[in-house]
């Protein structure tokens, strides 16, 4: 059973979403969703300052078998990426809800993010998929 | 006969189990006019050993002209052993075999392919060829879009000097994609492209700069200045390069400071022979940090569990067939079987051999201008060194001396009128290392013939002073 901490939201695409306290929501993909993709090989991270709208496509996380987007949970602008994940992209299946966080962004609107899967909702979606 | 295994009793079920009354309904949201009608044209069938003679009598047309033409496609000589291996049935498919990791061999060689093409190229990844030089170059050109801040920057300068027919088909295939493909005038007096020209075009930002080494008229290009030029403006650099020339001219992995960002090409002077248009092989090359933007079949070296090289297709993750409309390209296959070809061929004649063809194309091609300049009018376009073509301005129409010449059995070179109508009356001419001396003076003596009939035609309408 993958991990699915309750201090976080998530989306029924599997991204998860952290509320930073400074204006800012941190953004990466759930246990489950590395575990169902397999060791990365290569993850492409979006611009800095780039304009999202929710559910758009922004970024890519790139498996031996496949490669897949990664959808913006919110509307808003990128406020910073990991770069670090550019020479370590294990750091997503390793440590996928910290270390392995993808980008963080300043919401359009700060009160969406409530309107996101809670830990339990996520869970149970899990179970049901 | 069609080659359709089902009979009429499953096609019916099949029909009958979406619930489709006809075949043809399966094609209604396709409008009329675009269906296929009546194929009239084409006539009624003929037996074997009919089509055999008239097949004959078709080749006989032909002839075994001198060609002199060059303009990206160029009389080599092949040794006899290349196409005799080709012919091997492991060999003989112009595919990656399905399964591929069951058809070492067939790996092994892409492998080959690509080491020799980034060792040519000097770049860190060759993927397992294109279909040709022209759809190569469509690629790198998307590739360099991609890559330019998430696809921000949509415009590229596309030279006037690069070859028209690839900068038709680049247009064919970006023209969807919005992307402004800019033209970039040539010097007039060395064919060449120029800072002068290009700067007023850089006020706005650019993805990439493409050069061409040689250019379409075998100019070669001040590809340091230029590359470091673009790369200053934020834009990537791609060369559009004869692999062959690498032999002897630097390769774009080492123009300027930083080298090029993406070479492309035609693999058509290995191995592969003149025939009427193709098929030849693109290749295409990049830098490492491109490597994800490559399109393509990747053959990768790696082990086994039990330690022995193996061969694998690798970075498919982007392909087709595994990320469907959102792919980096809908090209996913190769040119298998004239890759086998270039790859014999380069592994025949090896570095050195390479370099003494490049040399001797290079003397033939100086050697033909200088004789060739003996005839009166006949003078080089452009002032630049060149490769192994030169543009020649005639003193007669172009069109009107090559038929001539044609009718000597000599194919003179390219017309260069319909595409340069600037530069009319010029045609582009080549020797390669298959064209003699004797040839050489061959054609040479019948151009001079050629063109002093034509005066000589036209003094007795001349007033008699």
């Amino acid at each position: 059973m993958s991990q699915v901490p309750s201090d976080l939201r998530y989306t029924k695409d599997h991204e998860w979403a952290r509320d930073n306290g400074d204006g800012t929501i941190s953004v990466g993909i759930t246990d489950h969703a590395q575990e169902a993709l397999g060791d990365l090989v290569f993850v492409e991270v979006p611009e800095p300052g780039q304009l999202v709208a929710a559910g758009e496509a922004c970024a890519v996380v790139e498996s031996v078998k496949a490669a897949s987007d990664i959808f913006s949970p919110l509307a808003g602008t990128v406020a910073a990426v990991n770069s670090s994940l550019a020479d370590a992209p294990e750091r997503i299946n390793e440590d996928p809800y910290d270390q392995g966080w993808i980008f963080s962004l300043t919401p359009a609107d700060p009160a969406a993010f409530a309107s996101l899967l809670d830990a339990d909702a996520y869970a149970r979606f899990l179970e049901d998929e | 006969m069609p080659f359709i295994p089902h009979t009429s009793d499953q096609v019916a079920a099949m029909l009958a189990a979406i619930g489709v009354a006809d075949l043809d309904d399966l094609f209604d949201e396709i409008p009329t006019e675009l269906q296929t009608g009546e194929l009239t044209a084409i006539p009624a069938a003929l037996p074997e050993m009919d089509v055999a003679r008239l097949m004959a009598s078709r080749a006989r047309q032909d002839g075994q002209p001198l060609c002199f033409i060059g303009a990206g496609a160029y009389d080599h000589h092949i040794p006899a052993v290349v196409w005799q291996l080709l012919s091997r049935g492991e060999l003989y498919s112009a595919y990656t075999p399905y399964q591929a990791e069951a058809s070492q061999g067939t790996l092994q060689i892409l492998y080959e392919f690509q080491s020799m093409m980034t060792a040519l190229t000097a770049l860190d990844v060759s993927n397992a060829s294109l279909y040709d030089g022209a759809s190569a170059l469509a690629e790198a050109i998307l590739m360099a879009v991609r890559s330019s801040r998430h696809g921000k920057v949509r415009r590229v300068l596309v030279p006037r000097n690069l070859h028209p027919r690839y900068r038709a088909v680049v247009r064919t295939i970006v023209a969807q994609q919005d992307i402004d493909l800019v033209e970039v005038p040539f010097d007039p007096k060395g064919g060449h492209l120029t800072r002068t020209a290009l700067e007023p075009l850089a006020s706005e930002p650019f993805a990439a700069l493409v050069i061409p080494q040689p250019n379409f008229f075998g100019v070669l290009e001040e590809v340091d200045e230029l590359t470091d030029w673009a790369q200053a403006q934020g834009a990537l650099v791609i060369g559009v390069v004869n692999p062959l020339a690498l032999a002897l001219l630097s390769p774009p992995g080492e123009w300027g400071s930083r080298g090029a960002d993406i070479a492309c090409g035609e693999a058509q002077p290995f191995g592969m022979p003149l025939a009427s248009g193709g098929p030849y092989a693109g290749f295409l090359c990049c830098k490492q940090a491109l490597m994800r933007q490559l399109p393509g079949r990747i053959a990768g070296r790696t082990q086994d569990l039990d330690g022995k090289v193996g061969y694998t297709l690798t970075l498919q993750a982007r392909e087709q067939h595994i990320r469907r409309s959102r792919a980096t390209s809908n090209i996913c296959t190769n040119q298998g079987l004239l890759v086998n070809a270039a790859t014999i061929h380069l592994a025949l004649l090896g570095a050195e051999g390479l370099a003494r063809v490049a040399a001797a194309c290079h003397v033939h091609t100086r050697h033909l201008v200088e004789r060739l300049q003996e005839t009166p009018g006949v003078v080089p376009c452009f002032d630049r060194p060149v490769f192994h073509e030169q543009a020649l301005r005639l003193p007669a129409p172009a069109g009107d001396v090559l038929r001539s010449l044609a009718a000597h059995n000599i194919l003179g070179g390219y017309d260069l009128s319909a595409d340069y109508p600037e530069l009319d009356p010029a045609i582009l001419v080549c020797a390669t290392e298959l064209r003699s001396a004797e040839d050489i003076e061959a054609y040479a003596t019948k151009l001079a013939r050629v063109i002093a009939t034509r005066s000589q035609a036209r003094c007795p309408v001349e007033p008699k002073l």
